[in-house]
């Protein structure tokens, strides 16, 4: 049983959200990031290149404009293999445990499972980001030396 | 809670048979280890589990049935399964079933309330849980928060769930050892059934490593103790080894060595082989040094002109800078004496770095110490000359104030003093103030020089540690096994039909690098700076003289 709703995050940006029903007792989310856009890509070619051209410019070595292709490949490599998140998948199963993965958009694909036996709560938290209020679902575990304290908390969906 | 089976993927093309495995009560759990083909006597096969239970402490027991069908169903095979429940009874009892040929799976557990009432029975909701059963078996748990206190003993209800399951794999090698192929009573089938690992090579490796160790181990011993008789009977020799850091490195690759070909088996970092190119390095030093010499004798006439606009006074200047320039003088004549014995005394030298970049890195980093010597001796003139004078000056000073300092005391007292005490201190005083910006350039150039050269040392050094401390073969390990260190699961739902049960498939999830480095760490030879930065400024200021950061021979316990 699969069902799809649509949403906008806190920049903006459009969310789509799905849930997908395996049987009573596993459950998955998937939530997908805004895509890269045209513009944005175009934009910091461009300011890179430009700064590029004005360093050669000034000291006329032509080693610059090369470095500055290099590190716009390199740069953008990186982005799209650290930091771009593609889609979050949060699957849930019965008395086993909740699992994460976050899929970038290189295709590297990079999993958290918790047990269930760690899983103390889930719930919403809130947090002040620059001027804004925003609201974020988080995971808290348990404490392994106190049973009612919490070791950690885990925010879902980066 | 939703009952959990976990079946390895080995088993799932096998026949039909009985499931043997360990149940988990208090996560409702069942891991399977193996199946019992048919025919079988069901007292041999009780004989086995009481065997295997024994020698690794895992509680392994007769779990359910095992049906692959071939085309219809059998019911005379379905009776005869179900008549097994009777025998082996265990409470919850699984009877899998697979289609031959198909995807579809069916999975039932049923409680028996006793041997009369088979109408009470319960079902539960069964889940299937795939896991390779070799990558599980020699994989290594890496729990998130390491607990100091946690004993690891022989508790068979350990930590949470997926650790017991690791852990029932990991214990259960006695069950593995025979096969289906094999001629014994019993015909289990299990991850060995796939294919046993072997290779006529690595046989043949296994082989001579024996008597190739041996043989090193005793050249090493031999080398050490001679090593070792010598070392500390002379002195100017063990100062000189204490002082050389390519002595230490030499040491502690010796100390590599012997642990490699001992016959115990341990994780070590590899040895890196490095190209040798002492002809070069030979040729390349005598115009450095040179280079070296010019610069500072550049510096020292700019110093004894009129350096950055500050006016000095010319006679101290002028002996000063000759003296520095004699000092450089003798330095050059004897870098020039040697430069034909040079090549060869490095040419031997060299032939030390065969045994490791960081053996390598270390000579590099006694030669600099070595050719800046020159800088070194300039600092501990300027350092001493400049620290006597802020002795006098704050001495005198405090006879201008009419306080003297008390020995016995150790604390700044009143005193009455003569006149002419007075007036010779004060002239003493003002003729040392007014010396003092000479003493204080030449202070403070040599002592930036002393800390470049410190600050490339201790780079090497860093760069040293960092080598010596990389887990090489844990990062291999990772790298080409990364099913060995695990930091955790994942789960995978594989094809999914209403009615049947649900199936995932549990994979590990590797280590990232970063955890492999800082836990697997090798214990450096820590050199850490003796100072903090407070006390290395004062140090500056008044003059004391700083010894760079690479003390080690104090070993720590």
């Amino acid at each position: 049983m699969e069902d799809e709703q649509s949403f906008s995050d806190i920049c903006g940006g459009r969310l789509a959200l799905q849930r997908r029903c395996y049987s009573p007792s596993c459950l998955e989310f998937c939530l997908s990031c805004p895509r890269i856009t045209l513009r944005s890509l175009t934009a910091v070619t461009c300011t890179v290149w430009l700064a590029a051209y004005g360093l050669f410019t000034l000291c006329e070595n032509s080693m610059i404009l090369s470095a500055a292709i290099f590190i716009t490949l390199l740069g953008l490599l990186g982005y799209l293999h650290f930091v771009k998140i593609d889609h979050e998948t949060l699957l849930i199963i019965d008395s086993l445990g909740i699992q994460m993965t976050s899929s970038y958009a290189s295709g590297k694909e990079s999993t958290t499972f918790i047990e269930m036996g760690e899983v103390k709560d889930v719930v919403i938290n809130e947090a002040i980001y620059m001027q804004k209020v925003i609201y974020y679902l988080c995971i808290l575990l348990k404490d392994p030396v106190e049973p009612h304290g919490i070791s950690q908390v885990v925010p879902l969906f980066q | 809670m939703v009952l959990k089976a976990f079946f390895p993927t080995c088993c799932a093309s096998a026949d039909s048979g009985l499931l043997v495995g360990r149940w988990v009560p208090e996560q409702s759990s069942a891991v399977v280890l193996a199946v019992v083909h048919f025919p079988f006597i069901p007292i041999q096969v009780k004989e086995l589990l009481a065997q295997v239970q024994q020698a690794s402490q895992v509680g392994v027991t007769v779990l359910g049935t095992w049906c692959h069908r071939r085309q219809e169903p059998e019911e005379s095979l379905g009776h005869f399964l179900e008549g097994l429940g009777a025998i082996f009874s265990h409470k919850p009892w699984f009877q899998l079933c697979r289609e031959r040929g198909s995807k579809s799976w069916s999975c039932k557990a049923t409680h028996w309330q006793g041997p009369t009432s088979h109408a009470a029975s319960g079902e539960d909701q069964v889940m299937l849980i795939f896991y390779d059963q070799r990558k599980v078996l020699l994989s290594q748990l890496h729990p998130p928060a390491v607990l100091p206190d946690r004993q690891a003993g022989d508790t068979t209800a350990s930590a949470g769930g997926l650790a017991a399951v690791f852990d029932t794999v990991a214990r259960s090698e006695a069950l593995f050892q025979s096969d289906r192929f094999d001629e014994g009573p019993v015909r289990l089938s299990h991850w060995q059934s796939e294919g046993v690992e072997a290779s006529i090579l690595v046989e043949l490796a296994k082989w001579a490593a024996g008597p190739v160790c041996l043989l090193l181990a005793c050249l090493l011993s031999l080398v050490s103790a001679a090593s070792a008789c010598r070392v500390f009977k002379l002195w100017p020799l063990s100062f000189i080894w204490s002082k050389l850091s390519t002595c230490e490195q030499l040491r502690h690759r010796l100390e590599q060595l012997t642990l490699i070909f001992s016959t115990r088996k341990a994780k070590n970092p590899a040895q890196l082989m490095r190209k040798d190119l002492i002809g070069q390095l030979a040729d390349a030093l005598i115009p450095v040094a040179d280079h070296v010499a010019e610069e500072l004798q550049h510096l020292l006439q700019w110093l004894m002109g009129a350096p950055a606009g500050l006016k000095m006074n010319r006679a101290l200047d002028q002996v000063l800078g000759r003296f520095f320039l004699y000092h450089i003088h003798l330095w050059i004549s004897y870098i020039h004496l040697m430069s034909p014995f040079i090549e060869r005394i490095l040419w031997h030298v060299g032939l030390s770095a065969c045994l490791g970049l960081t053996v390598a890195l270390s000579i590099l980093s006694d030669i600099i110490a070595l050719l800046t010597f020159h800088i070194y001796c300039f600092y501990v003139y300027g350092a001493r000359l400049y620290c006597l004078k802020i002795h006098g000056l704050s001495s005198l000073w405090r006879l201008f104030r009419g306080k003297k300092w008390n020995v016995l005391r150790q604390r700044v007292d009143s005193c009455s003093y003569d006149l002419d005490q007075l007036f010779i201190g004060t002239l003493l005083f003002t003729i040392l103030v007014f010396l003092l910006p000479t003493t204080a350039l030449y202070y403070l150039v040599f002592t930036l020089l002393r800390l470049l050269v410190v600050t490339v040392q201790g780079l090497i050094h860093l760069l040293v540690d960092l080598i010596n401390s990389l887990p090489l073969y844990s990062l291999g390990l990772r790298l080409c096994r990364p099913y060995r260190l695990a930091a955790g699961v994942k789960f995978r739902v594989l094809e999914h039909e209403t009615g049947r049960p649900l199936r995932l498939l549990m994979q590990i999830n590797p280590l990232p690098y970063s955890r492999v480095v800082h836990t697997y760490r090798l214990p450096t030879c820590g050199c850490h700076p003796k100072h903090s930065w407070g006390s290395l400024c004062r140090k500056l200021f008044f003059g004391e003289l700083i010894y760079p950061w690479r003390q080690r021979g104090d070993k720590q316990d």
